[in-house]
């Protein structure tokens, strides 16, 4: 291992969720837990150039931290700070265990992405404490003004302890909810680096590849839940096609994309996931969706495209999970097998109007079905709707070509 | 342990208004039986419900003079028409006993820890 800065920073970026969780199960306080684990890496900074990395990175965080972290409270409790007082009290209660513990990680998830906080809150917080991200990348990810971002991460940090949001996994009555939770959150995460919700770039790739690896910690801590595989699956499958969605800075549909720059790699391992998962035989929300993005990863062209069994996936989807967005994706297979009329028919009695992609697709369809003027109009709306820049510059090309015929 | 009080929040109503016996009857039952098992779990503190704003005053305190005003200190359509204090280990429990009530009564139910 390199004792570099780069060396430590990637031993920060893998190993700060674990340390931040079994510090915070050890004092029972996110705050003072991510204080010492800052404070950790801060001397391992210094030392680690000079004497070598340690053997064990990771236990030396923790027991390093967990020194500092004594050593700070003990100097506040004489000050009479009651909070201090009570952490150093639970610490003393706790058995002396420097190993790090798989479940500890697992209890930092839950508590983090809580239905009690906001869910921009939950994505911040979850990013920070497991992701290891700074508040300045965190913001710089969300375009979100620093001393924003920072401010919601205290508030968040202030509520899980004013109102005792418990630091557990939940009983197992309310595990299926709040896992989906946790999975939507990292999904969030991930979507907005696919496509960035407002911007200049289309992708933010750093937020995928953090999004991907918080999917692996998920399915590494819960093998047992098909929808965690499910997610991953689904994110490394459409971060597959990532360098073939762009093409100088211009948006390309998946049409017409070319497939020699999807990623086999993350196809292969996507597609593996999605067969294991069908195994089991509890399908899920997600796991239909990877298996949706497995079949489009399959085509050798776009003309080789499976449609009729894509077509069987979303009316599966729509049984298991009904959505009007889960409909529109629908229509658009249904265009593929029965032509764009028998799509529209289904968009059309959809309410979505307030939603870009809504219209951007309809146009698409009117456009195939030579309703020129109607597919005009559904395109200045889809453009008007729409925040990405590169997505909207795509939908303006598409408009100029439809009025040049 | 932790504190909490559930606060109902309720619709403000015109004076001297209460809901029909064939709407609230049903109500009472759902609630009654929420309370009892609240009562039961040992994590029932305290609970009371409040009359509207017609029968509520405002004082302050200014230049040495006790003023008050007539009504609530916020107008609104909503209002807290009743809460229930209960002592649970964490947020979760408070959360789930919220949620009970909110399915008995219809309303919703907003959570507030007690400052320590």
């Amino acid at each position: 291992m390199t004792t570099d800065d780069a060396g430590i920073a990637h031993v920060f970026r893998e190993e700060h969720g674990r340390a931040v969780a079994v510090l915070a199960r050890v004092f029972g306080d996110l705050d003072i837990a991510e204080d010492a684990v800052q404070e950790a890496f801060t001397i391992a900074v210094e030392r680690w150039p000079a004497d070598g990395t340690p053997p064990s990175p990771s236990g030396w965080i923790i027991t390093t931290a967990r020194r500092r972290a004594i050593d700070r409270l003990r100097r506040e409790a004489n000050r009479d700070d009651k909070h201090a007082q009570a952490a150093l009290l639970l610490e003393q209660d706790e058995p002396k265990e420097e190993g790090p513990v798989a479940d500890d990680r697992l209890r930092l998830i839950f508590t983090c992405c809580h239905p009690a906080l906001s869910p921009a809150a939950r994505v911040a917080l979850t990013l920070r404490m497991l992701g290891g991200l700074t508040t300045p990348e965190i913001a710089r990810a969300f375009l979100v003004p620093e001393p924003t971002m920072a401010q919601r991460l205290v508030r968040a940090k202030g509520k899980i302890r004013a109102a005792h949001i418990p630091y557990r996994v939940p009983r197992d009555a309310d595990l299926p909810d709040r896992l989906r939770g946790v999975l939507a959150v990292v999904y969030l995460v991930f979507n907005e680096g696919y496509t960035a919700s407002s911007g200049a770039d289309l992708v933010r790739a750093d937020l995928c590849a953090e999004a991907i690896r918080l999917g692996r910690l998920l399915v590494e801590l819960m093998p047992d839940e098909p929808e965690a595989a499910g997610l991953l699956a689904l994110m490394l499958l459409n971060d597959s096609r990532r360098s073939a969605r762009t093409s100088g800075g211009d948006l390309v549909l998946l049409a017409d994309q070319d497939r020699a720059l999807w990623d086999r790699e993350q196809i292969a391992e996507g597609q593996d996931l999605v067969r294991r998962c069908i195994r089991r035989g509890q399908p899920g929300p997600y796991q239909l969706q990877a298996a949706i993005a497995a079949v489009h990863s399959d085509a050798v062209t776009a003309a080789d495209t499976d449609w009729r069994q894509i077509v069987q996936l979303y009316d599966h989807l729509m049984r298991l999970a009904p959505s009007p967005v889960a409909a529109l994706n629908r229509a658009v297979a249904v265009a593929e097998v029965d032509g764009p009329a028998a799509g529209l028919t289904i968009a059309d009695g959809l309410d979505l109007d307030g939603f870009g992609l809504f219209h951007a697709i309809r146009a698409d369809l009117l456009r195939r079905a030579g309703r020129t003027d109607d597919a005009a109009q559904a395109y200045e709306r889809a453009i008007d709707l729409t925040e990405n820049a590169v997505e909207r510059e795509f939908l303006r090309r598409r408009l100029t070509e439809l009025r040049r015929r | 342990m932790t504190q909490y009080v559930l606060n109902v929040i309720e619709p403000v109503m015109e004076p001297g208004f209460t809901p029909p016996p064939e709407f609230l009857e049903p109500i009472m039952r759902k609630l009654a039986i929420v309370n009892d098992e609240l009562q039961a779990s040992g994590q029932w503190v305290f609970a009371g419900g409040l009359t509207g704003p017609d029968a509520t005053t405002v004082v302050r305190h200014q230049d040495g003079e006790t003023l008050m005003t007539d009504g609530p200190y916020v107008e609104g359509k909503e209002h807290v028409g009743g809460f229930t204090i209960v002592d649970t280990p964490d947020l979760d429990a408070a959360l789930e006993w919220a949620g009970r009530y909110a399915e008995a009564i219809g309303l919703a139910i907003e959570v507030r820890p007690f400052r320590h």
